[in-house]
């Protein structure tokens, strides 16, 4: 078997391939998303803990 | 053994348990993926009826038993949550549920690019592919009563009673190829007799449906943490774990 006949896949490459890419692009996206989620998640905390320490700051001025 | 389930489930015992569990998950996803993959796509033998079209098995059914056990574990963590109020067990059912419908979208379009050049029609209202649409449409009703109520504590309630309650389609999707008269082909794996395929089809088939399961063990982990991180963040142990970053 050549590399032309494995990717023509008895002509059903159309098929076969937009299947396996489609499945590369939900592992990605399913890799990706809770990489970023978590990002979010830690921003967001550091937010509230400077916002926080300010509040403090400015009820001991007072 | 109830303090030590409470202590052993605590989402901050959980956070620094889970951190090496994460690595050993995804790299033997992806070794087995790999093999599993090789097998699949340059050992298994040509199909004598379905030709090389039938190459999408090794994707198609994985994603199809995930997208079931995926929603068991979900349904029961979201009951685990309920009955024991064990907040772990709501957040590994919140964190499963985007992923089971990744993979409930994932077998329904590999379904319909492998029933267009088999049966000439990408889509057919026939019990099994019906079946599993609901199933997508359970996970994303979940994901919608989780992200619409704010009160963490009735999200999960409604979320998890609809996860319990959306169970019943389980065995419909599993039998539906017996119950009715399906253009779905029938079991060829899971079933009482030995399995109906060749075994170089049947062991790459099943080292790809273990390198999903490993996939998923992998991103349950890394999911749930963000949900306790996220649900604990007015607690101590999130923030001097922030702090540290």
């Amino acid at each position: 078997m050549n590399w032309s006949e494995f990717f023509h896949m008895g002509g059903y490459a159309f098929f076969v391939w937009t299947s396996y890419a489609l499945t590369l692009i939900v592992i990605v996206a399913n890799i990706v998303a809770p990489i970023i989620q978590r990002k979010k998640v830690i921003a967001r905390i550091k937010r509230a803990i400077k916002r926080e320490n300010i509040e403090t700051a400015n009820a001991e001025k007072q | 053994m109830w303090n030590w389930i409470q202590r052993f489930s605590s989402p901050k015992h959980f956070y620094s348990m889970s951190a090496p569990l994460i690595n050993v998950f995804a790299i033997s996803a992806l070794l087995i993926g790999i093999y599993g993959l090789y097998l699949g796509l340059f050992v298994a033998p040509t199909d004598y009826q379905q030709g090389e079209s039938y190459r999408i098995i090794f994707i198609h059914v994985p994603a199809a038993w995930m997208s079931l056990f995926i929603y068991m574990v979900m349904a029961i963590s979201s009951g685990i949550g309920i009955i024991w109020q064990i907040r772990l067990a709501d957040m590994v059912a919140a964190a499963s549920a985007p992923i089971g419908a990744s993979f409930a979208f994932l077998a329904l379009v590999t379904g319909a690019l492998w029933g267009k050049p088999m049966w000439g029609a990408y889509w057919v209202w026939d019990a099994r592919l019906t079946s599993e649409l609901i199933l997508l449409f359970l996970y994303l009703g979940y994901m919608a009563l989780q992200s619409a109520i704010d009160d963490q504590r009735s999200a999960d309630k409604a979320s998890g009673l609809l996860a319990i309650v959306g169970v019943v389609n389980i065995p419909i999707i599993h039998y539906s190829v017996e119950w009715w008269n399906t253009l779905h082909q029938g079991a060829t794996v899971a079933k009482f007799d030995k399995p109906s395929m060749h075994i170089d089809m049947l062991i790459p088939l099943m080292l790809m449906a273990l390198a999903f399961k490993l996939f998923y063990g992998a991103l349950v982990l890394v999911r749930t943490r963000n949900e306790a991180l996220y649900r604990d963040r007015n607690r101590r142990w999130v923030r001097e774990l922030i702090e540290k970053l």
